[in-house]
């Protein structure tokens, strides 16, 4: 059939406008992104794996629970006896890196989007654009933008990975009983007052589950940016299929799994109350002393 | 009264929902009614016009159902519904023309509210929610969990500063709730149907301890309810509100025994008046009296002629009530040709003092149907006299059945 509209020309057009005009502003960025990203891979490869497995381990157990602590230290320990530290390492440096850049933006938005519901008009489809538009695609622009490495793989993960965190924040803001907000108002809160004391910790579960939505998203496409060369376990699964290697794509695609239940259990903890018991515990005991 | 001597004073407040509120408030001003308005315009009206002085240190009660316009009312004293027109003055400074900046002040330091539904933060405890309102305004630390501690005593709540709202019943979430307005020690108390959703026995129980801490603080109140019952409790005065209009202000006696509309008449037909109507209002306070020490029994005889009165209240020279002469004894003394009443009078018979209320006093309706004397508590001077009949009238107003039953045990005796 014959096109007869062209979009894909327009934004073929807009890209290349901005990759001409701006070219060292992404210059700026990859440099510093890169920077930032390899910075913090270099700070956890420079700590013993023992020791991160141990961390990891304390978290789970004291945010979560005996079983889950007991599969976060014999995953870690299966995932270096594979070989696979170093890529995880990445991997793990890559969604932290972006998932901080992602909730940095999320989480204001979603705040603007619950108070502005003329902003939300506007917010919401673009959320849906960036949720349902195929991840690969993302590539494409961060490719042309970045050329290919890690702060390309963490653009394109940034825009995949925001929308949860987006909309949960305005769903926890929108969630918290008016009656309270009012009786804050009454006491003469502004409205930053308000936002910080009343509204933040009261939509905090909701915003936290965002966050670990944007975790588990962050983890998927840092998978798939190992086709741009951002490194990591994705790149391990990638080798695995171009060299139709089903032993090296199971045991990547097994590391990814560990590595995802790890972080989802953990981060899936923090928003929830109850879990708090054996802190409490700690707390005593250092008070005690 | 001079202005000075209200606390707070309200002029034309008006209050309209929609978008085309300027035509609304022509139309309003026009004189048109609340239906009319909504028909043209699709504006709500919220509050028409109230007018309305509060003086300081006076509980004064809001009261009308649901939709007459009182919560909305009460949030404009403190502006957290913007009205439409109208002032809201507050110590002679207009609240309504205040900056924002002034207004917040206004709300840190001199109007604390309390709210149906409490409004806790459910993440803080007990102490850091009574702190509330001085953590807003920004005192330390220490300072505020002190002075919310203070209040937290005042309402009741020692011991319990270090449980979370939710582990609280509903009654002693509101106290937490009075506990941060009075933390603010604010002069004005605004309550939003504040006891509207606990239980009628806390219910009772808080509006005793209001009233309580009241007598100990003196603040200036302003309280909203549904609850004619409530109102008459608490209430200094009591405004009625309907459809956004108030209907009437007075003293919960003056709302009783005259109703201003059939509104509030109707208001009125549920409460039970037999607890509110007193001997004060009910007795005649001029009646016709015999004066043990100047009149025999022939000036007796004329004076009950002269009212067709079987029974005369007898006094002293210093008013002090003596008892009753009925007409059968006196004729008996004047045969005796005796010069004084004094051994003919009746002195076992009822009186009450002024508060009495008519529900008190009906044990004392009797078969012999001698009226009720009114006297003064400190020094026994006669005040008034009620009369059977007017006392059974008054106790069953509402209620033939009972007005039967009353007369026949009347006859009994």
């Amino acid at each position: 059939m014959r096109k007869v509209i062209d979009i894909g020309k327009y934004i073929e057009n807009g890209v290349n406008w901005l990759t001409d005009n701006f070219d060292g502003l992404f210059n700026f960025i990859k440099v510093v992104g890169n920077g930032a990203i390899e910075g913090f891979e270099w700070l956890l490869l420079s700590i013993p794996f023992y020791i991160i497995i141990v961390i990891f381990t304390i978290i789970a157990y004291f945010k979560v629970g005996r079983g889950v602590a007991l599969f976060t230290a014999l995953g870690m320990i299966l995932i270096y006896l594979l070989g696979f530290w170093v890529e995880t390492i990445e991997t793990l440096a890559l969604i932290f890196v972006s998932t901080l850049i992602a909730l940095v933006q999320a989480i204001p938005l979603g705040i603007w989007a619950a108070k502005k519901p003329s902003a939300n008009k506007v917010i919401r489809p673009i959320l849906d654009l960036m949720q349902t538009m195929p991840a690969f695609v993302y590539l494409i622009p961060a490719v042309l933008f970045f050329s290919i490495g890690k702060l390309p793989g963490a653009f394109a993960t940034v825009i995949f990975a925001m929308p949860p965190a987006v909309r949960l924040t305005t769903l926890g803001i929108q969630q918290v009983p008016q009656d309270v907000v009012e009786a804050a108002r009454a006491f003469g809160a502004t409205n930053r007052q308000i936002l910080a004391k009343v509204e933040l910790p009261l939509a905090t579960k909701t915003i936290l589950a965002g966050v670990n939505q944007t975790i588990m998203m962050a983890l998927s496409m840092v998978v798939i940016a190992g086709m741009i060369a951002a490194g990591g376990l994705g790149e391990k699964v990638l080798e695995g299929i171009n060299n139709l290697d089903i032993g090296l794509g199971f045991e990547s695609g097994f590391a990814v799994v560990i590595l995802a239940i790890i972080l989802d259990r953990i981060t899936q903890a923090l928003g929830q109350k109850g879990n708090n018991e054996r802190i409490d515990k700690l707390k005593k005991i250092f008070r005690k002393k | 009264m001079a202005t000075e001597d209200f606390k707070i004073e309200i002029k034309d407040l008006t209050l309209i929902f929609g978008k085309n509120k300027s035509n609304a408030l022509k139309m309003l001003e026009a004189g048109k009614s609340k239906a009319e308005i909504l028909e043209k315009t699709k504006c709500t009206v919220g509050v028409n016009k109230a007018s309305f002085q509060i003086k300081k240190g006076e509980v004064f009660v809001i009261m009308g159902l649901s939709g007459s316009g009182k919560s909305t009312l009460i949030r404009c004293l403190n502006r957290l519904i913007e009205p439409t027109a109208g002032d809201v003055i507050v110590n002679n400074i207009n609240i309504t023309k205040e900056s924002n900046e002034r207004l917040l002040d206004t709300r840190r330091t001199e109007m604390s509210m309390v709210f149906q539904k409490f409004g806790l933060l459910p993440h803080r405890t007990v102490l850091e929610n009574a702190a509330f309102g001085l953590e807003i305004r920004g005192e330390a630390k220490n300072e505020r969990l002190q002075k919310a501690q203070e209040a937290l005593d005042n309402v009741g709540l020692q011991g319990f500063e270090h449980q979370k709202p939710s582990q609280l019943s509903g009654g002693m979430q509101q106290r937490v709730g009075l506990a941060r307005a009075l933390a603010n020690n604010p002069e004005v108390l605004l309550m939003d149907e504040a006891f509207s959703a606990l239980d009628p026995l806390i219910k009772s129980d808080m509006q005793d301890e209001l009233l309580d801490l009241q007598g100990k603080l003196h603040k200036t109140i302003v309280f909203i309810t549904h609850d004619l019952d409530e109102a008459i409790k608490l209430g200094d005065r009591v405004a009625i509100m309907k459809d956004g209009i108030i209907e009437q202000i007075g003293t919960a006696e003056d709302i009783l025994r005259n109703p201003a509309s059939k509104y509030v008449e109707a208001f009125v037909e549920k409460v039970d008046r037999k607890s509110i109507i007193t001997a004060g209002t009910l007795m005649f306070s001029k009646p016709t009296v015999v004066q043990l020490e100047k009149e025999g029994p022939g000036s007796v005889i004329r004076k009950m002629r002269g009212i067709a009165a079987d029974a005369l209240p007898v006094i002293d020279k210093h008013r002090t009530f003596m008892g009753f002469i009925w007409l059968p004894r006196v004729l008996e003394a004047e045969k005796l040709n005796k010069s004084t009443i004094e051994d003919f009078i009746t002195t076992e018979c009822p009186s009450v003092y002024e508060e009495y209320t008519v529900e008190e006093m009906l044990p004392l309706i009797t078969g012999t149907k001698s009226p009720i004397a009114v006297v003064n508590k400190e020094n026994g001077k006669l005040l008034g006299v009620v009369s059977q009949t007017s006392l059974i009238i008054e106790a069953t107003r509402f209620n033939k059945s009972e007005i039967i039953e009353l007369k026949e045990q009347a006859k009994e005796q």
